[in-house]
């Protein structure tokens, strides 16, 4: 289970990488978007992938997934959102004052 | 009387508390009344001041402590000896002059309560740093100076010369209040305490020390930019464009007395060494000559009185470095004698341009004329300056002469001192007879862009009381000045004062001689250059002056400094993404090699044993990576590029799924729909494809660094993966859930009462993006759709969508008023019935149209968004009424018949707050983007002629 979980958040890296080094605006909010996947696995992942029941309290068990990194990612998820959204509206804003969607500005 | 430990604090705060509400007043009452709010404060603090008086002559300290950051030795310590004592009596008494004089100078176009403001700080500031018992605090109060001061001489700051004198006097003594800090920090080492009693104590030991000389050089190159001591003293001509009032009280009482008080302040611990003697006494002979040399050949009145000022300071600065007990005494004598009449000829300058609209002395004649009592004022202040005998100038200079020819006795080239002190004294003479004569004598009147009067009776109130003390203490000094001169300069001495005589006369002596000498060489050289100082061009302006070498260093600084960001900053944002990315590469590449080169290879630590694979886990991983690749392959065609993103998400979130984290699977889930919308509205108004506009090279280079980047962060997640968990805080949240939270889920638990600071912060950076959203489209208006409306589909609102939907809002806002009072204890909670809910109404928005839904729903998210923060904060704010820390949450069990156990927490009112901010923000973002996507085309509308945007 740990190659898939590692060349998961590898292959997220490196398409999220290749993306946001891309002129367009549009390329690069796809780029930090899986950059975002890819950070939020890694956190859950800090807390080791085990055959665990879910941090949910109750009788009958005591073996729990660690409840901390899924506390991060919830938020990180939601930020993620607020953000994505904010880059969207900017690369849009930026699309019709200056009538181009390169990065820089200018063609 | 006040004890000391809660007058002196209070002393220090009036001048602030002024400041505060000398503004206010003059909004809300009269500038009178501004005026009065300003003086109340000083006066104040020279009653409390007063109280403290017998304690003083009785030889106590009295102290007030309060421990600041003692890790530093950086305490707060206000300690009030007869120096600080004599200081603070200056700072406060000329202060109130100064505020009452403003009052009728300043134009009424001028804010009062602005000028009152900068005073009082610039007042407060300074009691502080001569008040200050620690050595660190007076380097901060020092700062304060600096910075009140800049505000202060920028008062005008609609004038490019008052612009550029603030920001000269800023720079310099910015630079000087830098080398301070770092003089009294090798000081407090040497001395082994930054107490400034302790240091003053340790006057051999810090002489002897090898610290001794840097902390020395460091310290006054500080003192002489304050003091605008050779080759600083440019900035304080420059600093002339402030208003007259900030003039007459920066320039004799307070700002460059600064420097002369830290030399006094340190008197004790400093002077005695060669390297003082010759630094400080023959750089304020230097600038004693030098600066009284060039008043002589100045127009402008106020210019006359900033080089008569600086040379005075010199004179001073010399009589410090002269380090003889008597020298300092006469120092500290002179310090009170130049602040009563620089001061109140600053005031006449400024009652004369006040009057006549002009302050060039080629352009004034005859005023005594107009305004015979302010020329008497002005008279008595100038034969002050000039040391004309029964005045208070007089005896502190023949202190002066006599010291320079006693401690130079013996030494090489013994004459010299006194000769030059001589000549100096003949230039003071000479301008001072110039200033009086050329603006108030000669000549019959005319020819002034205004016809003069007197000045309003309280403009001249406080030039009288300034006029009148020069007279007393010139004839009476005994009693007028001994009793301040005794107690102040004690603690400059360091020790018992030695003798010394305030006799106005003395007997033929020499140093009568040198003065007598002083007044007729004046006067003559005031009657040979008088001609040709008639002429409009000034005679004598060396080609090189300190002013222009600081000009011209400051450009090349600045131009340097535009050079280097222009080579670093090309503009380009793909650039510095890449250079982001590269420098993540390296520092997280470095520690990895840094390990590897020293243990000779990979190490391998204990591992854990993989766990195994199982199909479904590997479809997900499939989906995953397909949807990856395919997103790389069709990133240019826009509409696939999302689709497939999509897909993306949705297998991040069945690995959520998978590895047991129900409440990230839901969260990722919904965002993933909302963000799919989102995209798509914008996708709206932008092209449908990108070109290919990457170089071959360029996107090679871009995949290598792309490969580098995804094989280093899989390495480090095998890493993390494989090794056992270390940590025992995922334990201390599983076993204190329950008993502390209140839930059992613990991952909500953690967010709404564990950290539900951060969560607090979260949705107000949620809020502010949304914000930020509605601000970026705030400009843009919708104008008629270019495309043609054959190519749009006909069916906008298919019914068969419209009519699911419709049944489906109330059902889906009970399944989010579930999910959110669950989450406590299940899978759930704001942020999961947040996005729920505007995914539910979005869809409304899609199915019957803007419009529709408008009418139905009229909701404002902004709102939205105030209320559920502001709930979050008070549920955090409520706990302290309890006595118990910010956010600190309860819970409760309520039993009810029938319905059963039900729990209360605090908790869940909070996450009602976090529900409620998260549905405004992503019903703002969506909604706003939705109203745009109405119509098809849209323009920037600019508001302002100069778009924030544009540029």
């Amino acid at each position: 289970m740990e190659v898939l979980m590692a060349s998961a958040i590898g292959l997220l890296t490196g398409a999220g990488v290749y993306l946001i080094l891309r002129p367009r605006t549009f390329s690069v909010i796809f780029g930090l978007t899986l950059v975002s996947y890819a950070v939020n696995l890694y956190l859950l992942a800090t807390g080791r992938v085990r055959a665990a029941t879910a941090p949910i309290l109750g009788p009958g068990t005591s073996d729990y997934a660690d409840p901390l990194p899924q506390a991060l990612v919830l938020t990180a998820i939601v930020i993620g959102f607020g953000m994505t959204a904010f880059l969207v509206v900017l690369a849009l804003r930026a699309r019709i004052t200056l009538r181009t969607d390169h990065v820089d500005g200018r063609e | 009387m006040l004890l000391a430990s809660s007058a002196l604090p209070i002393i220090l705060v009036l001048p602030f508390l002024g400041a505060l509400v000398a503004p206010l007043v003059e909004r809300w009452g009269t500038r009178r009344w501004s005026a009065i709010a300003a003086a109340v404060p000083p006066l104040a603090a020279i009653a409390l001041l007063l109280g403290q008086l017998p304690a003083v002559r009785a030889g106590e300290v009295p102290t007030w402590e309060h421990s600041w950051l003692p890790a530093l030795g950086l305490d707060l310590v206000i300690r009030l000896d007869g120096l600080a004592f004599l200081f603070a009596t200056l700072v406060f008494g000329i202060g109130v002059l100064v505020i009452v004089y403003a009052r009728y100078y300043l134009h009424a176009d001028d804010s009062m309560g602005r000028l009152y403001t900068y005073l009082l700080l610039f007042m407060g500031a300074m009691a502080a740093l001569v008040l200050a018992g620690n050595l660190l605090l007076i380097a901060v109060c020092w700062e304060l100076t600096s910075l009140a001061s800049f505000l202060c001489i920028g008062y005008w700051s609609h004038r490019a010369d008052a612009r550029v004198g603030a920001r000269t006097a800023l720079t310099v003594t910015g630079l000087g209040g830098f080398a301070l800090l770092g003089g009294v920090i090798l000081l407090g080492k040497a001395a082994g305490s930054y107490d400034l009693s302790t240091v003053l104590a340790a006057g051999e030991t810090v002489r002897q020390h090898e610290l001794y000389l840097p902390a020395l050089l460091l310290i006054l190159l500080a003192a002489f930019t304050k003091s605008a001591q050779f080759p600083f003293h440019f900035w304080l001509p420059s600093a002339m464009a402030a208003p007259t009032p900030v003039s007459a009280y920066l320039h004799s009482a307070t700002m460059v007395k600064a420097g002369v008080f830290l030399l006094a302040r340190l008197h004790p611990v400093l002077a005695g060494s060669g390297e003082y003697l010759w630094l400080v006494s023959g750089t304020g002979l230097l600038t004693f000559v030098f600066a009284a040399y060039t008043a002589q050949f100045k127009h402008d009145m106020k210019e006359v009185l900033a080089y008569s000022t600086v040379s005075h300071l010199g004179l001073i600065t010399m009589l410090l470095g002269l380090s003889s007990p008597v020298a300092a005494v006469a120092a500290v004598f002179h310090i009170i004698n130049h602040a009563t009449f620089k001061a109140s000829l600053f005031m006449a300058a400024g009652i004369v341009d006040h009057e006549t609209g002009t302050r060039d002395l080629r352009v004034l004649n005859g005023l005594w004329r107009f305004m015979p009592y302010t020329t008497a004022l002005a008279v008595i202040a100038a034969a002050a300056m000039a040391g004309v005998p029964l005045l208070n100038g007089f005896l502190s200079k023949e202190m002066f002469f006599s010291e320079a020819l006693d401690v130079w006795n013996g030494r090489p080239f013994a004459w010299l001192v006194p000769a030059l002190a001589t000549v100096g004294g003949a230039f003071s003479v000479s301008y001072s007879v110039r200033f009086i004569h050329q603006a108030f004598f000669s000549g019959p009147g005319t020819g002034m862009p205004r016809v003069p009067h007197e000045p309003p009776r309280f403009m001249r109130l406080p030039v009288e009381v300034l006029a009148v003390l020069c007279v007393l203490v010139g004839i009476v000094p005994k009693f007028f000045v001994e009793p301040m001169l005794s107690i102040s300069a004690r603690d400059v001495v360091g020790g018992p004062l030695p003798y010394y005589s305030l006799d106005i006369w003395h007997g033929f002596t020499l140093p009568l001689a040198m003065t007598v000498i002083a007044f007729i060489g004046g006067i003559t050289a005031y009657r040979l250059l008088m001609p040709r100082l008639e002429g409009a061009r000034d005679p004598v302006v060396p080609i090189v002056t300190a002013s222009s070498l600081f000009h011209s260093l400051r450009r090349a600084v600045l131009r340097g400094a535009a050079n280097v960001t222009a080579s670093l900053e090309n503009g380009s944002l793909q650039r510095y993404v890449l250079l982001v990315v590269l420098s993540a590469l390296v520092a997280g590449g470095w520690p990895v090699a840094r390990a590897m080169l020293a243990t000779g290879g990979i190490p391998s630590p204990e591992r854990m044993p993989l766990t195994p694979i199982d199909p479904p886990s590997v479809a997900v991983w499939l989906l995953l990576v397909a949807a990856t690749i395919g997103l790389i392959g069709q990133f240019h065609d826009r509409f696939k590029a999302i689709v497939l993103m999509g897909g993306v998400g949705l297998s991040v979130s069945l690995a959520f799924v998978r590895f047991a984290a129900p409440d990230l699977a839901l969260t990722q889930l919904l965002v993933e729909v909302v963000t799919v919308i989102l995209l798509m509205l914008a996708l709206y108004h932008m092209p449908r494809t990108a070109e290919h506009s990457s170089s071959e090279g360029r996107r090679l280079r871009d995949g290598v660094i792309a490969a580098i980047a995804g094989t280093g962060a899989a390495a480090l997640s095998w890493a993390v993966l494989t090794r056992p968990v270390t940590s025992t805080l995922a334990d201390y949240f599983l076993e204190s859930s329950l008993p502390l939270g209140g839930g059992s889920n613990v991952v909500n638990v953690i967010l709404v009462d564990f950290r539900g600071f951060d969560t607090m912060g979260e949705i107000s950076v949620i809020g502010i993006a949304a914000i930020g959203v509605a601000g970026l489209l705030a400009g843009l208006r919708p104008r008629p759709s270019p495309i043609p409306e054959s190519t749009k589909a006909r069916d906008r609102h298919p019914l068969f969508l419209t009519t699911i939907s419709r049944p489906l809002l109330p059902l889906a806002l009970l399944v989010a008023v579930h999910v959110l009072f669950r989450g406590h204890n299940q899978p759930g909670g704001g942020f999961i019935a947040a996005i729920l809910t505007a995914a539910a109404l979005i869809l409304q928005y899609i199915a019957s149209g803007v419009a529709w839904t408008h009418q139905r729903l009229s909701m404002n998210f902004l709102t939205y968004i105030a209320i559920g923060v502001l709930l979050a904060v008070f549920t955090g704010a409520g706990a302290l009424l309890f006595g118990v820390p910010f956010l600190s949450m309860t819970y409760t069990h309520l039993h009810i018949p029938i319905i059963g156990d039900i729990e209360l927490a605090t908790a869940m009112i909070f996450d009602l707050g976090v529900y409620i901010a998260v549905v405004g923000a992503v019903m703002l973002i969506l909604a706003r983007l939705g109203r745009l996507s109405h119509t098809a085309e849209i323009e920037p509308v600019y508001l302002r002629e100069s778009d924030p945007w544009k540029s």
